[in-house]
């Protein structure tokens, strides 16, 4: 594997391994301290982002590497009206390896092509976001233990979520795992995911629209948010974005062992005062997400430790 | 209606009855100065009618860019007017620069020179989708 352009690229064993290799750094960080010693991540962010590329720099910093890279399209030659394939190519004569986010979907695996190191989709659009899912398995790995047995509720939007996306698609590989879709009828997932992944596998899944109805059988919440920057139409976007919003009250029916995640930001779909709920994972997922992004570095830049 | 037989040439046959012209134009066949017969409708004992093309001379065909339009085509290469080839195709795994994506998300909808590109992802329904940004390709070819 020389790059991550999609999460259904890596098996459920480099999943693991990646897996391992998290719980190594998060045991003993001092002995990756200098792991990437003169190395430079490149974070070309073409869309705004606070959470991933802050989490990516974070986790070359504490491998003891550097970080180069710009935060907007404005200040890249985008702006200008270069390629991505030229961006790439251009970033890859200066970084080892390079994580982007863009709006287009599908412009991480153009500059994978090009670029000449090893190529991280850190979000294309509405499309993937394998590194979200990383953060997400690691999530539910130290919280449940397992992948296998889980039923797994993903709510809210479905349809332009890619972080949704991507779970279902990891997750499906599990043995046991059984899906509960819980969206609006215009944010249901869409039908490929249904088609190509979880009907040849015959994995178990429902699409209801009720959230209190779903809740008593959930090991896992995935809640989501309806995102304005997805909406080509800011009616549809008014009309949809307080569909669901999950309050301590709706937790009442909720197993004690629920795990509660969230790829974050939240707006308001997840009520503050679930935070103190010990079910809450959302923030223990951004640290996660850290730990993976760090074992995922290592692995592209082939760096033993 | 009699067309006569080519002595050295291609015959695609039992393209579905309609589709003729589409290859016709697929092909280019409309710029090659050799005699070119397009007979649509003909009878058909396996598909009731089909449509027929015969060139006049022995032409490179993209056998992706058949297999995808009509996978149930015979190309017969003739030379010395008989049979020297008979190839039956397949839908392509993959077909590059044939259709378009046409999701406004997809990156190729703004960076110009990409070549469109679709793999095949479920060949029962003959469902392609963009490498990209995995958008179910369009049913027609423009």
């Amino acid at each position: 594997m020389n790059n991550l352009i999609d999460i259904m690229q890596m098996s459920t064993d480099e999943l693991q391994e990646l897996i391992d290799r998290a719980m190594d750094i998060i045991a003993d960080p001092s002995k990756y301290a200098e792991a990437c010693h003169g190395k430079k991540l490149a974070t070309l962010f073409f869309e705004p982002s606070t959470r991933t590329r802050l989490s990516f720099e974070a986790a070359m910093y504490e491998l003891g590497g550097n970080v180069i890279g710009f935060s907007e399209a404005a200040s890249s030659s985008a702006a200008k009206g270069e390629s991505v394939a030229d961006t790439a190519r251009t970033v890859g004569c200066y970084a080892d390896i390079i994580a982007m986010r863009h709006p287009k979907e599908g412009a991480p695996l153009v500059a994978s092509r090009k670029a000449g190191v090893p190529v991280i989709n850190a979000g294309d659009g509405g499309h993937n976001h394998p590194t979200q899912t990383l953060a997400d398995l690691l999530t539910i790995y130290r919280e449940k233990g397992t992948f296998e047995n889980l039923t797994v509720g993903l709510c809210g939007d479905l349809k332009f979520g890619r972080t949704v996306h991507s779970l279902i698609c990891a997750m499906s590989r599990y043995p046991g795992v059984r899906f509960v879709l819980i969206s609006p009828e215009e944010l249901k997932v869409p039908r490929y995911l249904i088609t190509d992944i979880l009907e040849p596998a015959n994995i178990p899944y429902e699409e209801v629209t009720s959230l209190e109805d779903a809740m008593p059988e959930l090991d896992i919440l995935y809640m989501t948010r309806v995102q304005r920057e997805r909406f080509f139409n800011e009616a549809d976007y008014l009309r949809l974005k307080d569909t669901y919003i999950l309050t301590p009250e709706k937790l009442r029916s909720a197993k004690q062992s629920l795990s509660i995640l969230h790829p974050l930001p939240r707006v308001n779909e997840i009520s503050v005062a679930v935070d103190d709920d010990p079910r809450a994972c959302y923030f223990k997922q951004v640290l996660n997400g850290k730990y993976m992004r760090m074992a995922l570095i290592l692995k592209l830049l082939e760096v033993n430790v | 209606m009699i067309i006569g037989q080519i002595k050295d040439g291609i015959v695609l046959d039992h393209i579905t009855a309609g589709h003729g012209m589409d290859i016709y134009k697929i092909l280019g066949l409309d710029k090659l100065d050799c005699t070119v017969a397009m007979i649509k409708n003909a009878d058909s004992t396996k598909k009731g009618r089909k449509d027929i093309i015969k060139v006049g001379q022995v032409i490179d065909l993209d056998f992706d860019v058949l297999g995808y339009i009509d996978p149930g085509i015979t190309v017969n290469i003739i030379q010395d007017g008989k049979l020297a080839k008979r190839q039956h195709l397949n839908l392509p795994e993959r077909v590059r620069g044939i259709i378009r994506c046409k999701n406004p998300r997809c990156i190729t909808s703004v960076e110009q020179e990409l070549v469109h590109e679709f793999r095949l992802t479920d060949p029962e329904k003959k469902i392609y989708r963009c490498i990209y940004c995995e958008h179910e390709a369009p049913k027609t070819i423009e």
